[in-house]
């Protein structure tokens, strides 16, 4: 789609003030003036272009998630199915549809001996169950061939007790808060080699499974890399090397929309341009962030699926436990803070962020927060409000970019 | 199979529960052959279980020889019904009832009167711990359990 129809929404500093409540009077038009916010542009229209709505998400309560549809398609044919409202995760590798929006029946990949793959992957809100299934996945004007994803049901097969222990099922619309999940993060695969062999030590988790039955009891199983749920992004013939996700500043609003920009350096409208490289632990897809004199190198991470700024504080006023709000922050006025963000490349910046009381924010008909923060007791979980106002690559491992050796995020 | 043998030797052993007694970090410690590094703090004992994975888990034991507190970090989540223990029936239905209150994904804090859990992270890299507020030594914050 290089030089066809393409046109950018540039949004400047002033025009990001005109809907923000705690912008001074001064802010002009030029982005010249300003020291924090650089003129943001975003790309709205493109092959590569796929737009993503904060807007509440398809159970209408959803704060600070970014939406977008997804085509998947009986792998070979023209039997497809739009699914709207799938949560965009930067935080996570793979697509993963709920069983219940789903309408087309999907090949299941089988294990060796015949017997389904079913898949438990653990996220710190609850798990995915479900079986692996085989689409072809397109979005945007984007498609990979025969794509292994995850359709997310408790009741195709029966959870072992591995699975149900990790918290709350998130197979439901209710309990989700989507139709699915696409992870475009830093990772081709959502596990990587830790799945490749069934881990026996006594407490280590599998997260794939073969189930004979839709009640006989599921076995840990090894799965080899090409078999694992894949971040689609890494499968497209082009534009397969990360993505850009870029959604306007906002103070709050009830809804914005932005874009998912795939490949990085691929077309004239993904260029790398000046963002800075701060590349991640190709093990553990952490950086380190310093907030308030301590540096958390092992938990440190940019994620658009969390729906905050989650990070220590002695010091704010968390919302009450029985509140509408547990675990987010609730000061009395709105706190201006900063942390500082480094890359495994030695890459350091340091990045402005405030966070309001989110009872507050909560009791409101708004859905998209650029200042909602929350708790977190061991890092820096760098949520949706980080990616307000600023383009955010994610550069996926193993994959050739003008950034360097990838994983690595770049804003 | 030479590989197989590292990882049975170097993995994480039935650790001891949150809650338990000393008794049961000791049998832990027959069985990890190397792999548990023990720090002492002035009123507690640190007990850090490496596994071949990258998992790690650190139990807090009191000088009265009780485990007040778990930490761990590793590539996904422990089997937190043993780490647990006890609590773990405590844990799932307090967190079952969280993400009940509010949709949206974020890290899991949990605050009662006998048990806090926090947990956090995202698939590759999770972390976490728990403890029993009224059995930390009066002279430990909980900003040092890590």
């Amino acid at each position: 789609m290089r030089g066809a129809l393409k046109f950018f929404l540039t949004v400047s500093t002033g025009l990001a003030c005109a809907f923000s409540v705690g912008c001074g009077g001064s802010s002009s038009s030029s982005s010249s003036t300003s020291t924090t916010s650089p003129t943001q542009t975003i790309v709205t229209s493109g092959a590569n272009v796929a737009p993503i709505s904060v807007n509440g998400g398809p159970s209408g309560n959803y704060p600070d998630a970014g939406f977008a549809s997804v085509t998947v398609c009986v792998p070979g044919t023209t039997t497809c199915q739009t699914i709207d409202g799938v949560l965009v995760d930067t935080g996570s590798s793979g697509l993963r549809i709920l069983s219940s929006a789903l309408t087309l029946s999907l090949p299941q990949q089988n294990a060796s001996d015949g017997n389904p793959v079913v898949e438990c992957l653990p996220f710190v809100s609850g798990y995915t169950w479900g079986p692996v299934q085989t689409a072809d996945v397109g979005i945007a004007s984007e498609k990979a061939s025969s794509v292994p994803i995850q359709v997310l049901s408790d009741t195709d097969f029966a959870a072992p007790a591995a699975c149900t222990d990790q918290g709350a099922s998130s197979d439901t619309l209710e309990n989700l808060g989507a139709n699915g999940i696409i992870g475009v993060g830093l990772f081709a695969q959502d596990c990587g080699s830790y799945c490749e062999v069934v881990q026996t030590a006594a407490g280590d988790f599998n997260p794939y499974y073969e189930c004979p039955s839709s009640t006989a009891s599921c076995q840990a199983i090894g799965e080899s890399l090409a078999q694992q749920v894949q971040n689609p992004v890494a499968l497209f013939s082009t534009d397969n090397n990360g993505v850009i996700i870029e959604l306007p500043a906002v103070s709050e609003e009830p809804a914005v929309s932005g874009s998912l920009v795939f490949g990085i350096g691929t077309q004239s409208n993904n260029a790398l341009g000046t963002a800075a490289v701060y590349t991640a632990d190709p093990t553990s897809g952490n950086f380190s962030t310093t907030y308030s004199g301590t540096a958390y190198p092992d938990e440190s991470f940019i994620d658009s699926g969390s729906n905050a700024y989650f990070f220590p504080s002695t010091t704010i006023t968390q919302c009450g436990s029985t509140s509408d709000a547990p675990g987010f922050y609730c000061p009395s006025t709105t706190q201006n803070l900063s942390a500082t963000n480094q890359g495994a490349n030695g890459a350091s910046g340091t990045v402005n962020f405030s966070v309001a009381n989110a009872e507050t924010l909560f009791n409101t008909s708004d859905f998209a927060f650029g200042d909602l923060g929350g708790t977190f007791s061991g890092g820096f979980d760098w949520g949706l409000p980080f990616f307000f106002g600023r383009n955010v690559f994610v550069a996926i491992q193993g994959q050739s970019t003008p950034g360097g050796t990838a994983p690595y995020w770049a804003y | 199979m030479g590989a197989v043998l590292a990882i049975v030797s170097f993995g994480l052993p039935a650790w001891a529960a949150l809650g338990g007694d000393i008794a049961s970090v000791q049998a832990d410690q027959l069985h990890m052959q190397g792999s548990l590094r023990t720090t002492t703090a002035a009123s507690y004992t640190v007990h850090e279980i490496q596994g071949a994975t990258g998992a790690v888990v650190r139990e807090y034991v009191s000088s009265a020889g009780k485990v007040f507190a778990v930490a761990w970090q590793g590539p996904w989540p422990p089997d937190m019904r043993q780490l647990l223990g006890s609590y773990f029936e405590q844990y799932r239905q307090a967190a079952k009832a969280q993400s009940s209150v509010r949709i949206g994904r974020r890290p899991l804090m949990i605050q009662q009167p006998g048990l806090v859990v926090q947990i956090g992270g995202h698939p590759r890299s999770f972390s976490g711990r728990a403890y029993i507020p009224d059995q930390l030594p009066s002279s430990v914050s909980a900003e040092a359990i890590q």
